[in-house]
């Protein structure tokens, strides 16, 4: 490869500064007493505790996955703490009150903190390290009966709720970094749309880690009851850091009858440096259970970060005439891993899902869609079709596809479609010879192969998506 | 055509080239001034394909000796799509495929950043598709071409019309045209010459590189090239083409070579 490919994928990480911030960290380790102590932290009732020490234990007798196609050094758990929130200087009444130093930080990361900043639109709920430190909108949105704020206020302030749906989804032993997220998570962003609300905004929680050797273990949880809808925007960043940090992520969702649910996710981690050190280890486990009848759960998804990335946004198609999709476009460069992909679950009647998936490796990374299409026997009728390719830059880098499909009913249809190409050298030239250098090239070419996916996008998640991915690959290309 | 006032375009002087470690080009001389056509023949494995890429920078080719000037200005140590910007245009033997991106919007890039080079106003997509549009009708061209990804799926002869249709946008000073004849219909050939003259002016210069006489039935060359070994051997005027057509290459080596012995 000329220099010109190498070159366009070299852009420095942009989010790479620490807050200097006075900070609550929990010693590092793992014991059943860190869980006492973060349940204490937050003032839990006894039956959470219980949930976390239950999903504790189950996860002291499971093992870490070896069938995913990356590699990593054994993760030291009793390195990690657990626990990191900013020292609140007094209670919040209002987003005037929030550390002017994390006000900062969030505006340098382009987040509107600020009801009446140019952003507006979007209701945004912030999370630094292990704790929400902001939720805007909330007084806006509790007028229509929404509730938005994090999921730590939820389990003081609608207890019930979050005690009825929470591992509902993804139960507490079902993996084993959902387990150890169930013990350990901290904060994350709880969505309540009532019956027949259709959501006025669309709902946004933005996801920073900045502490140094902190795991970041949030835990978000959507219900949208009968006839609902909810648009939901995910982004996260963190500082550079020569070691890897654990991100171990668990978002239910639950659609009811007719309900729908659109969860979008613009993945900025830091990735590690162009020799593959230190980037966050991206361990997530995003489920959605489409509950009720006609009910719609959309996954899209920009993974862009991650020194590693292993998540499989699915979907549990209960309902009948129930709809499942997951758009995805995944890039990887550097030393970047990706294995990623979906689960879409048949057990309705006339249940559909739809699968793009589009993944880019550049560099030495290597980029794997693993995705399972399962029909039971229950699911008469039922459809899918999935489409998955792959594009590669430069001659070092890998591309995998790993589909699972299992068909449990004669009458379903299932189609799989794939494709891999490559951005040559001849491409570049083709730009070249009519004035248009290689990085708005590969940019053009890059947007063009990942049409489908970004269309599905909030407008300015879009925007910021096609950003992203020229400002990833710039240098990567030569 | 040859005009009286025109200025050099184009002067190529003792120009080698090696692609691989294998020299392709061999003292290679060409001087093009505006106004003019020029058509370069030869055999097979002769370099004539090989000129077109040297003179628009094609990475996989290594100038080991000699000088291009392009405007006064050398060439050689312009990047691409530098050389692109200042005027060289190359209509490709074989047009690249870009799947997943409309043509639409591959030519307004590069319009508007020729546009950029040149001071003059870019177009936003409802003004270009207009301007296109015009453009494509010299050239017979449908509209859907707009929506199709570039040249993914197209015919021999819709990639062709597609070069010609960039050449059109961006307005070259010098357009070297390689094999723009191969793979074309009798019908074809006649629509992409008719929209090759109507571009030709006394600004610009157009270099056709070709195996067969027929194009020059359409677009007529002041010059005639006859290539051999990597450099031109042999130079007239559109008479010479007529006369490879019906006598063949071989006649011009031998030529070459009684030449060479005389002078010595």
């Amino acid at each position: 490869m000329s220099t010109t490919l190498q070159n366009l994928v070299n852009q420095p990480y942009q989010h790479g500064f620490v807050t200097d911030i006075e900070s609550d960290v929990a010693p590092k380790g793992l014991s059943e007493d860190t869980i006492r102590l973060i349940s204490a932290k937050k003032n839990e009732p006894e039956w959470l505790l219980e949930l976390r020490l239950k999903a504790y234990r189950q996860w002291l007798k499971m093992e870490e996955p070896q069938w995913p196609n990356v590699k990593y050094p054994k993760i030291d758990f009793q390195a990690i703490s657990y626990y990191s929130a900013p020292k609140p200087k007094k209670n919040l009444n209002s987003m005037d009150e929030v550390d002017p130093e994390l006000l900062r930080t969030f505006e340098k990361l382009g987040v509107p903190m600020n009801e009446r900043a140019k952003l507006a639109g979007v209701a945004v709920d912030v999370i630094f390290d292990s704790v929400s430190v902001a939720t805007t909108y909330k007084a806006k949105l509790a007028e229509v009966g929404i509730i938005f704020c994090s999921i730590s206020e939820a389990v003081r302030d609608h207890p019930e709720l979050v005690r009825q749906y929470l591992g509902s989804v993804v139960p507490v032993g079902d993996n084993y970094f959902a387990a150890l997220n169930s013990a350990v998570f901290t904060d994350g962003s709880f969505c309540f749309i009532p019956r027949g609300v259709k959501c006025p905004m669309d709902l946004s929680t933005y996801f920073r880690i900045n502490t140094e050797n902190s795991g970041q273990f949030e835990r978000t949880l959507i219900v949208a009851e009968a006839g609902a809808s909810v648009s939901y925007l995910e982004g996260c960043t963190a500082p550079k850091f020569d070691t890897n940090q654990l991100h171990a992520a668990v978002v239910e969702l639950i659609a009811l009858d007719n309900a729908d649910i659109k969860y979008s996710t613009v993945q900025n981690w830091y990735a590690g440096d162009e020799n593959g050190l230190g980037g966050i280890y991206n361990f997530v486990t995003k489920r959605g259970l489409c509950k009720g009848v006609n009910s719609r759960i959309s996954w899209t998804q920009v993974e862009t970060g991650s020194a590693i990335t292993w998540k499989y946004p699915s979907c549990v198609l209960r309902g009948d005439n129930s709809v499942g999709e997951f758009y995805s476009v995944a890039l990887t460069n550097h030393y970047q891993q990706a294995d990623t992909g979906t689960k879409m679950i048949h057990l309705g009647k006339n249940t559909r899902s739809t699968i793009v998936s589009k993944g880019i490796s550049a560099g030495h990374s290597n980029n794997s869609y693993r995705g399972l299409v399962r029909i039971a026997p229950t699911a008469a009728g039922a459809r899918n079709y999935s489409q998955c390719d792959s594009m590669l830059i430069g001659e070092q880098c890998g591309a995998n596809t790993f589909p699972y499909i299992q068909v449990g009913n004669p009458s379903a249809k299932v189609e799989h479609e794939a494709s891999t190409s490559k951005i040559g050298e001849d491409q570049l030239f083709y730009f070249a010879q009519r004035g248009v250098g290689a990085e708005e090239a590969v940019s053009m070419i890059i947007n063009g192969f990942c049409k489908d996916v970004f269309q599905q996008l909030p407008m300015e998640f879009a925007v910021e998506a096609t950003k992203l991915l020229g400002l990833k690959l710039e240098g990567s290309v030569g | 055509m040859i005009y009286q006032d025109s200025k050099t375009l184009l002067a190529v002087r003792k120009l080698h080239a090696t692609v691989n470690g294998i020299e392709i080009l061999k003292g290679m001389d060409l001087t093009v001034k505006s106004g003019e056509v020029h058509a370069i023949m030869g055999p097979n494995g002769s370099g004539k394909s090989t000129f077109a890429k040297v003179l628009a920078g094609h990475p996989a080719y290594e100038v080991s000796g000699g000088e291009v000037a392009f405007e006064g200005n050398n060439l050689l140590e312009l990047k691409p799509e530098a050389r692109a910007r200042a005027g060289v245009f190359l209509g490709f033997q074989y047009p690249i495929e870009i799947p997943g991106v409309a043509n639409s919007q591959f030519l307004r890039l590069a319009y508007n950043t020729v546009q950029a080079e040149r001071g003059k106003d870019e177009l936003d997509p409802l003004e270009f598709d207009d301007f296109v549009r015009e453009k494509m009708k010299l050239l017979e061209m449908n509209p859907d071409f707009l929506d199709r990804s570039v040249n993914e799926g197209f015919s021999g002869g819709e990639k062709k019309r597609n070069e010609i249709l960039q050449m059109a946008l961006l307005e070259p000073k010098l357009a070297i045209l390689d094999e723009t004849d191969s793979g074309l219909d009798i019908d074809a050939l006649r629509i992409v010459a008719g929209g090759v003259n109507q571009l030709a002016n006394k600004d610009n210069a157009i270099v056709l590189v070709t195996h067969y006489q027929r194009l020059l039935n359409y677009i007529v060359p002041d010059y005639v090239h006859v290539m051999e070994s990597g450099r031109i051997v042999k130079t007239g005027g559109k008479e010479l083409a007529l006369e490879l057509e019906a006598r063949g290459y071989d006649w011009v080596g031998a030529e070459v070579k009684a030449n060479a012995r005389v002078s010595l």
